[in-house]
């Protein structure tokens, strides 16, 4: 048997939130685990905050678009989630994994959804960085008759 | 935070919150008129009638006091999950809970300024019970006089002299609810 | 005399159907969807997101869809649609020095440890018109080594490529420093220290001058990018001269983190695309200030280069009160000037409001117009 699934819950739910709605809607289980709602999914708005000159004081940048949800699974856990954009089946599944993770099927949902998830989301960000170093600058220092 | 902070909000929020926003503006418009609300059910000391008010008027943005025996983890919490209000001292808030006693001296709290009058807060003063008898209320949204049981008629009076100043308050008993904004006059007959 | 009048619905409705059909166009030409406008005019996409300051690229997809084009309609959209949003909370300051870049350049160090990563941009292109672009043939093919491989080495004189310092945040990845970090460690430009002050936030409370600088850069954020533009234009010709250099120029993904209350930590609730503009001003010293570099800041949401560029122009224009410069009456130094000006949405519905009927207030003018004259040509005959 290969090791137990482990990610910390902080990083799981960022994982959640930023992953594309129909990547994760298609990896939860079907039907969904039996669950009562504790505050449905909910669209609003989180004010984000820069730091003047990358350092400094924070300052108001705009806003941008979220979607928090919260639910209980029956007789488990209670599972939270805040992700971006509109999207109420991305923040109710969001929830649901945020829930089955704290539970006895922790080790299957890393295995089923968080870690395909997590493999999209490195292959996606290595392919920018990767065209993006492609467009790094070498420079050429050009060789002076003085300098000889 | 406790499961239980998890409970007690509206069932289904939109149409729970319009409605409880709509009797909200209907006391603060007709003072000493008494209406039910419906759909919060708080932790403890907060009445359900304080809860509706919590959930449709806090959020992120609307600083909050817990004056006395309303200071609990429990409300702490229930606030945090519902509203997301920051709890903070008397004289930054835009809201207070509490019982009458509790909330004295009630001059700690903003009455606006000249430029900005609606930077004051509004006190939600918890009762045993509501009814319509006590100090006469004459004043605006008011056909003639009414009468609403108050908890005395001196801070109120103080109040009214502070007008455009001043705080405005709801009183709550139980899932009833009544209000009496900065503009209302308050006699002890 | 006042004769209230009504009517026009019947105008108005067709007026609006009129307008459904001229958006759509020509039927013949297959529709836009809100996907191709997203993916496809990411750069308008940007403008109204940062101009309608929320950051949701199908909402600002649909809104440029919905306006027929014109941005300044489509960030109306946006900012009236925001205001029906519930807030669940405020973010942690976004940390830039993270960010996953996609485009990084300085124009004042060559050799910045991370390197000039030119990114998708327009600059050393020709400005020639693109005629394969309309013929509408295959897109153009990506260079051999673009996104998987490094790139060839030139004659075996250059060193083969580092990795790209900050790539994918998270997991330790590296971080990208600052620029001004370098000079910052010598004291040869004002610090930047961190400080915990909640920001006052102008979309809770009326703007009140003097502002804050962190109320200068929200408004300047959410500003029109046109304005900004011709405000650090007119700095760099002598209007309020900064003699700015840019420090540093980054694009890329930043994780957004917020404070979650039922949990008790802070937890990623997103991923957004920014571009950051640090600016290296000159300065002689002041009264006050020794003499040491400045910093002027943008920070918009998209890649918005020119934006964020004007941006910290105009920031670093309106601080010469703090460092103790003279104020030369120039625009861009004038706080009031810029800030009741930049916003776009504003200006252009008090500007267009003046188009919808004003019989009653012309009538009225022009009675006062009618009398002043009897007035005047009774005097002259009288005088005759």
């Amino acid at each position: 048997m290969s090791e137990s699934f482990t990610m910390a819950r902080r990083d799981w739910m960022g994982l959640m939130a930023r992953a594309r709605p129909g990547e994760l809607a298609a990896l939860m289980p079907a039907p969904l685990p039996a669950h009562h709602i504790l505050r449905a999914p909910e669209i609003g708005a989180v004010m984000l905050r820069g730091r003047i000159g990358a350092t400094g004081a924070a300052f108001n940048m705009g806003e941008m678009t979220v979607t928090r949800c919260s639910l209980q699974l029956d007789g488990g856990a209670v599972g939270h989630a805040h992700v971006q954009g509109r999207d109420r089946s991305h923040a109710l599944h969001a929830a649901i994994v945020d829930a089955l993770m704290q539970g006895p099927l922790a080790d299957e949902t890393g295995r089923r959804i968080l870690a395909p998830l997590a493999g999209a989301e490195a292959a996606r960000r290595a392919t920018r960085a990767a065209k993006a170093a492609a467009t790094k600058v070498e420079f050429f220092t050009l060789v002076r008759g003085e300098d000889q | 935070m406790r499961p239980e902070a998890l409970t007690g909000g509206f069932a289904a929020p939109p149409t729970d919150a319009a409605r409880a926003f709509r009797a909200v503006l209907d006391v603060l418009a007709r003072p000493g008129v008494i209406a039910e609300v419906t759909g919060a059910l708080p932790p403890a000391p907060l009445s359900p009638a304080a809860g509706v008010l919590a959930l449709v008027l806090l959020d992120g943005t609307t600083p909050v006091h817990l004056a006395g025996a309303h200071d609990c983890p429990e409300l702490r919490d229930w606030l945090a999950f519902h509203t997301g209000a920051p709890v903070v001292g008397a004289a930054e808030a835009a809201f207070a809970f509490g019982s009458w006693q509790a909330l004295q001296p009630v001059s700690r709290f903003a009455t606006g300024t000249p430029e900005y009058p609606d930077r004051a807060a509004t006190l939600v003063i918890e009762m045993a019970a509501l009814s319509a008898e006590g100090p006469r209320l004459t004043g605006p949204g008011i056909a003639g006089a009414t009468r609403l049981s108050l908890p005395e008629t001196a801070a109120f009076r103080a109040n009214r002299a502070l007008f455009p100043l001043g705080f405005d308050a709801f009183l709550t008993g139980g899932p009833r609810i009544a209000g009496l904004p900065r503009s209302t006059i308050v006699e002890d007959n | 005399m006042y004769v209230a009048v009504k009517g026009g619905e019947r105008a108005i409705d067709n007026a609006h159907a009129f307008l459904a059909e001229e958006r759509r166009g020509d039927p013949a030409v297959p529709e836009l969807s809100v996907a191709q406008i997203r993916e496809q005019m990411r750069l308008a996409v940007n403008r109204v997101m940062a101009e309608g300051s929320l950051y949701d690229p199908d909402l600002a997809a649909l809104a440029i869809k919905q306006a027929r084009g014109d941005l300044i309609e489509a960030v109306f959209l946006i900012r009236a649609y925001r205001t029906t949003l519930p807030r669940h909370g405020l973010s942690q300051p976004v940390d830039t020095a993270a960010m996953a870049v996609t485009r990084r350049v300085s124009a004042t160090f060559k050799d910045a440890p991370g390197g000039q990563v030119l990114g998708p941009t327009f600059d050393y292109t020709h400005r020639l018109l693109d005629f394969a672009l309309m013929a509408g043939g295959p897109d153009a093919p990506l260079p051999a080594d673009a996104g998987t491989m490094p790139p060839v080495p030139h004659g075996g004189k250059e060193a083969p490529p580092s990795p790209l310092v900050g790539e994918g945040w998270g997991g330790g990845a590296p971080r990208m420093p600052h620029v001004t970090g370098f000079l910052n460690r010598e004291g040869l430009i004002e610090p930047a220290p961190a400080g915990d002050d909640t920001p006052p936030d102008l979309t809770r409370s009326p703007m009140e001058l003097p502002a804050s600088r962190a109320l200068r850069l929200q408004a300047l954020a959410r500003g029109d990018e046109g304005f900004l533009l011709s405000l650090a234009y007119s700095t760099q010709r002598g209007y309020g001269r900064t003699h700015a250099f840019v420090g540093e120029l980054r694009i890329g993904m930043v994780e957004v983190e917020m404070d979650i209350p039922e949990l008790g930590f802070a937890v990623p609730i997103g991923e957004i695309e920014l571009t950051e503009c640090e600016t290296v001003n000159q300065f002689k010293g002041s009264r006050t200030e020794p003499p040491q570099f400045t910093r002027g800041y943008g920070l918009t949401f998209g890649q918005t280069e020119r934006k964020a560029l004007a941006m910290s122009l105009v920031d670093r224009a309106l601080r010469w009160k703090e460092l103790g410069e003279d104020f030369t009456g120039a625009p861009a130094q004038d706080e009031e000037f810029v800030l009741m000006h930049a916003d776009n949405v504003q200006a252009t519905g008090f500007l267009e409001h003046i188009k919808l009927p004003h019989y009653v207030d012309f009538q009225s003018e022009t009675e006062l117009i009618r009398r002043l004259r009897a007035e005047v040509l009774a005097q002259r005959e009288a005088a005759e």
